[in-house]
């Protein structure tokens, strides 16, 4: 029955009064697969798991969870999925233990068979040694921690992490990392919203991304980064007025497309066509020129790229810049 | 990996019962009433608040002010003034509760109790399973302290056990007052505005301190239906502490158990449903 895909929207449009929130969204992932969804604020991210996750009901479209259908069998959906929201959904009067025991008992595991859960998945978490303290003297990452302990106390097939490392230090981020790959080897089908290209990198499968409630792309890691295009060079030069001796420098070796110009960071960036040879051509022209370079640099074009490109970023990073800069000089 | 063998063997040795739907039912309530048990043994804030208020309006007006107060007939004070301290332990618990219920809303816990497959209503019955819970205690604790000052109920024990009846249904309906207020304001702030003001209009709006005579002509009729003045009439029959003529003259003082059984029954219908419907809207933003 869930063979084979354990999440599988179509179409899944969410329209309130004064807005739209998704526009029609496809998703399709594989059992045992990890999905990223990737997306700036406001995308729909968090609307998308909502719904698949049974809180809201879509107006458009149909979904379905384990093989079960997220609106007419809603109940069968929750006995099979787990879901860690935006902000760690413990009670902070509660201890740990007494957070999992509550979750166990809702999961009709009994008095006994909670605890019992509860210690398990306690020490797996490495919280055992906080376990019998509120939670409200719990950090940040230790909170995120036993949030995704109590979503898997009932052995959940799917798992929805809607921004699961968001306001962690990047200790506790790679500590929760770990505790998603070790869900992945267990055979866990997990969807993961993030603002973090990098997360998206190191744990999807698969990547979604995801703007103003729609699909704008989606494939492996990889793929989406061969999308954006080939390796990039980037120049920082020693002086702003160099800068345009660097671009028209560069516009030789850019095979048709303009040599991008960053003027707060000085830097003049473009895309390679020919590998090696472009590097060499354009350290001559810049010789030429008598353009004094403070850094030369090689790219391969990272999640953060696609992202840009995708979103149309990349205008609104340079508009951000030039408003910084106006803003140095009133 | 070991983590992985770990999680297959609780799967066989940990099996979840999918057995009868009500005592599944009896127990995720019981389970959720248990969550605000630890809360108050952690942070007794609610239990004071709600056993000093009625306390301190018993010894403000009780003592400090009772040689000015004038009620009809031949009862001592003392008497009269019980029913009237003692509903302020329902009126007092409105606020908290609406509070309670609107911090669960804004964490997103009540977001992970709506993703398991239990029913929603056991979160909002839960809740109020252990408030009355709470209110009970204050009101042992009130009366307690009302027999110290004096107060004594005349009609035997039964009678007395049924005075107390009314007020814990009392009690509840306030509760789920809360849970509505709660679940349709959201804002801490303006819900605390309006638990005080439900206390203060309640109340004193009523015969609590003094007979619906001893009220501004216009305001009679409103106090005499106030649905506290009937409780508090059922209460103090009960108990054998009711002048005549402390509610006036209508037809909720000729029957005020009636009037008592009809609102209160209105106002928690109401209230259950409204908090219910409330409560999903609330999380389906």
């Amino acid at each position: 029955m869930t063979a084979d895909t354990a999440i599988l929207a179509e179409g899944l449009g969410k329209q309130y009064k004064s807005h739209t929130a998704l526009h029609g969204i496809d998703l399709s992932v594989p059992a045992g697969s990890v999905l990223g969804v990737l997306g700036p604020n406001g995308a729909g991210k968090t609307t998308t798991v909502r719904i698949l996750a049974t809180l809201i009901t879509p107006t458009a479209g149909r979904a379905s969870v384990a093989g079960y259908d997220v609106v007419g069998q809603s109940k069968e959906v929750r006995r099979r999925i787990g879901l860690a929201g935006q902000y760690a959904a413990v009670d902070e009067l509660l201890t740990g233990r007494e957070n999992m025991i509550l979750l166990g008992r809702l999961l009709r595991f009994g008095r006994r068979g909670a605890a019992r859960r509860a210690v398990e998945l306690l020490d797996r978490f490495g919280l055992t040694e906080a376990a019998d303290r509120p939670v409200g003297t719990y950090s940040g990452g230790m909170r995120r921690r036993l949030d995704l302990a109590t979503c898997v106390i009932g052995e959940p097939e799917v798992l929805f992490l809607d921004e699961p490392t968001t306001g962690l230090d990047p200790t506790s981020r790679a500590v929760l990392w770990d505790v998603v790959r070790g869900l992945v080897a267990d055979g866990v089908t997990i969807l993961l919203t993030t603002q973090y290209l990098e997360e998206a990198d190191e744990l999807a499968d698969r990547i979604a991304v995801i703007d103003a409630g729609r699909v704008i792309a989606e494939g492996t890691p990889d793929a989406l980064k061969r999308k954006v295009g080939s390796e990039r060079l980037e120049v920082t030069v020693a002086r702003p007025e160099m800068l345009a001796d660097a671009v028209a420098a560069l516009a030789m070796i850019g095979g048709g497309q303009e040599p991008v110009a960053d003027e707060a960071a000085f830097r003049v960036s473009v895309q390679l066509t020919h590998g090696l040879d472009d590097v060499a051509r354009a350290a001559a022209a810049l010789r030429d020129k008598g353009v004094a370079t403070t850094d030369f640099e090689l790219r391969k074009p990272s999640l953060d790229d696609v992202f840009f490109d995708l979103t149309g970023g990349a205008e609104t990073r340079t508009a951000a810049a030039a408003g910084a800069h106006q803003g140095d000089k009133g | 990996m070991t983590t992985a063998t770990a999680t297959t063997t609780a799967k066989t040795a940990a099996p979840r019962d999918g057995g009868g739907a009500l005592p599944g039912y009896v127990s995720d309530t019981l389970a959720l009433a248990g969550r605000h048990l630890v809360h108050l043994r952690r942070s007794p804030g609610r239990l004071v608040l709600v056993t000093m208020n009625p306390l301190v309006m018993l010894i403000a007006i009780g003592y400090l002010f009772r040689e000015s107060m004038n009620i009809p007939g031949n009862v001592a004070y003392e008497d009269f003034i019980m029913a009237g301290i003692a509903i302020q332990v329902g009126l007092t618990s409105v606020g908290p509760t609406a509070i309670g219920v609107a911090m669960d809303l804004r964490n997103g816990l009540v977001d992970r109790f709506r993703s398991l497959p239990i029913a929603s209503s056991t979160v909002l019955i839960g809740r109020t399973l252990s408030d009355l819970f709470v209110g009970a205690v204050s009101l042992t604790a009130v009366s307690l302290v009302g027999l110290g000052v004096g107060w004594r109920p005349h009609n035997g024990f039964l009678q007395t056990l049924a005075g107390f009846g009314v007020l814990l249904a009392f009690i509840y309906t306030m509760l789920w007052l809360g849970i509505l207020l709660g679940t349709a304001m959201k804002n801490v702030e303006a819900i605390d505005g309006s638990g005080a003001l439900v206390l203060v209009i309640l109340s004193f709006l009523s015969n609590a301190y003094v007979g619906v005579g001893g009220l501004p002509g216009w305001l009679q009729p409103i106090a005499e239906w106030n649905p506290v003045t009937s409780v508090i009439t059922t209460t103090r029959r009960l108990w054998g502490n009711d002048p005549v003529g402390a509610t006036g003259t209508g037809f909720p003082s000729e029957h005020p158990g009636l009037v008592t059984a009809i609102m209160l029954t209105t106002l928690l219908v109401v209230s259950v449903f409204g908090s219910l419907r409330g409560f999903r809207k609330a999380v389906g933003n």
